[in-house]
């Protein structure tokens, strides 16, 4: 605010506090000392009103109300540029919280860093402090109990997109993921995609047709194995999903892995960098890393 | 002699009515009138851009949808605000809002700072079918975005007015205006709005 603004809001501010000081004052009236109360100058059928003053107390009300408000502008601000004299802010008082809260969490937070993942994820006090955490950043795609939707993983299968190390779960969280799923459509045309779907579902040894297989075999080998791998069992470092397992991040569907085929699939992981410091992508890091044990999830081949 | 009595403004309505106006007119001048020549509070932060069409057609489909009526975009400043939502919001960053989407009842999550914060697949699902991703949401949803395309006839007269009302569109992003939205879905218009939100400032 210019210093011509600020005075500006402390001569009216001041102003109308004067102002109404001297309002309060010249309109008082004092009750009568002998006792008697006015009659005002109208009357109808013989009813006739008094004119009592105020009483006293209302009248000291509205100045010591003013009063306040004179304790209040000195204290606090409110005069244009004057800071007030306690210094009060509101961004001052939001650092001050977060400055508290950071020294009460600080020596907790400060031994959970020391603890490696894997014993962390045995903690039942971190992860019941990461169960909040992902309250707030991740269950809002994998779910409150991180079971995971169709297009973002669950979390307590022991199945990886993107592996399921402690470091493969910390870059996920700090740099997010882009997964790259290219559209086959246009490049196989229909058959090729039914046949193709036929092989998938073969990889998962699931019901298929095996003549239509054979012929999406060929493909395969042309167009998937770059990433899914020979065999089907998909590459966490590009995210390309175990085909074997016959659990599918989009729905396992013939129609579903159909669609995939045809249109691609380009899920993404944000990047919790600028949301989450160290020790909570830490904590986060130890409570996703120990989902699947316990939940029961069979150890990871 | 009192210069005037409470006796004589009561007996006349017009004098009180003004007297009133005065008094209140007071309030307003101190709290008002400072914030015109604040640059705080007028002027955009660094490295804010305006909306593009698409996204200004997003936000109308923003307010059509009463998305507002749910969800907060103003994100105050308190810790545990900041903690869930990021960095309290700023005055600089609503001044081409026009009108801002402050909103006043949270029955959804503050949306302020939303942008990036989910990948456009996740909104689109989200609007789609919200308890499909979010079984305890009681979020209502939108599939009939998905197959509505935005409407292009207003699009490029409402990048002129907010021209006129001080959001910095250059010719050019008028002239294109209805080309750069034609065939997007008012779903896709709406998400693109939606990554936008907050991205001005670093979150945390």
């Amino acid at each position: 605010m210019s210093t011509g603004w600020s005075l500006f809001v402390i001569v009216v501010t001041f102003g109308m506090l004067i102002g109404f000081t001297w309002l309060v004052l010249n309109t008082r009236r004092i009750q009568d000392p002998d006792g008697g109360s006015k009659l005002n100058d109208h009357e109808f059928d013989g009813i006739t009103e008094l004119d009592s003053p105020m009483p006293e107390w209302f009248s000291f009300m509205f100045l010591a109300s003013i009063a306040f408000a004179v304790l209040y502008l000195a204290l606090y601000p409110g005069l244009g540029n004057f800071p007030g004299l306690l210094g009060w802010s509101a961004t001052g008082a939001l650092e001050l919280d977060q400055r508290r809260a950071e020294s009460r969490h600080a020596p907790l937070f400060q031994r959970y860093l020391r603890t490696p993942v894997e014993e962390l994820a045995q903690d039942p006090q971190a992860v019941r402090t990461g169960q909040r955490l992902f309250g707030n950043y991740c269950a809002q795609c994998h779910g409150s109990a991180a079971q995971g939707a169709p297009g973002f993983p669950n979390l307590t299968d022991g199945l990886w997109s993107w592996g399921g190390e402690p470091a493969q779960i910390r870059a996920t969280l700090v740099n997010g993921r882009q997964a790259a799923m290219p559209a086959w459509g246009p490049v196989l045309g229909e058959d090729g995609v039914a046949d193709t779907t036929e092989y998938v579902l073969a990889l998962a040894s699931r019901d298929h047709d095996a003549e239509a297989a054979e012929r999406g075999a060929e493909h395969y080998q042309q167009l998937c194995v770059a990433c899914h791998g020979p065999e089907g069992r998909g590459n966490t470092a590009l995210g390309a999903g175990d085909l074997t397992t016959g659990v599918y991040l989009y729905g396992g569907s013939r129609e579903t892995i159909a669609t995939t085929l045809r249109q691609g699939r380009n899920g993404v992981m944000p990047a919790q960098r600028d949301l989450l410091d160290e020790a909570r992508i830490h904590i986060l890091t130890a409570y996703v890393y120990g989902l699947p044990a316990r939940h029961g999830a069979p150890e990871p081949q | 002699m009192p210069m005037f009595t409470h006796d004589k403004i009561e007996r006349h309505t017009g004098l009180m009515v003004v007297l009133i106006l005065v008094v209140i007119s007071f309030g307003g001048m101190v709290q008002i009138l400072p914030l015109f020549s604040d640059r705080e509070v007028t002027e955009p932060i660094e490295g804010m851009t305006p909306l593009t069409a698409l996204e200004l057609e997003g936000r109308d489909v923003y307010i059509r949808e009463g998305c507002h009526v749910c969800h907060t975009q103003k994100i105050r400043a308190l810790r545990t605000e900041v903690e869930r939502y990021g960095h309290y919001s700023v005055a600089g960053e609503f001044v081409w809002d026009h009108p801002f989407m402050w909103g006043s009842k949270r029955t959804g999550p503050d949306l302020a700072r939303v942008g990036g914060r989910y990948s456009d697949d996740w909104q689109l699902q989200h609007l789609y079918d919200p308890r499909s991703l979010v079984p305890e949401s009681n979020m209502p949803a939108y599939p009939w975005l998905f197959n509505r395309e935005v409407n292009t006839r207003h699009t490029a007269r409402k990048l002129q007015v907010l021209r006129r009302l001080g959001v910095p569109y250059t010719d050019e992003q008028i002239e294109t205006a209805a080309d750069d939205v034609a065939g997007y879905t008012e779903a896709e218009a709406l998400v693109a709005y939606l990554q936008t939100l907050g991205t001005a400032i670093p979150r945390r």
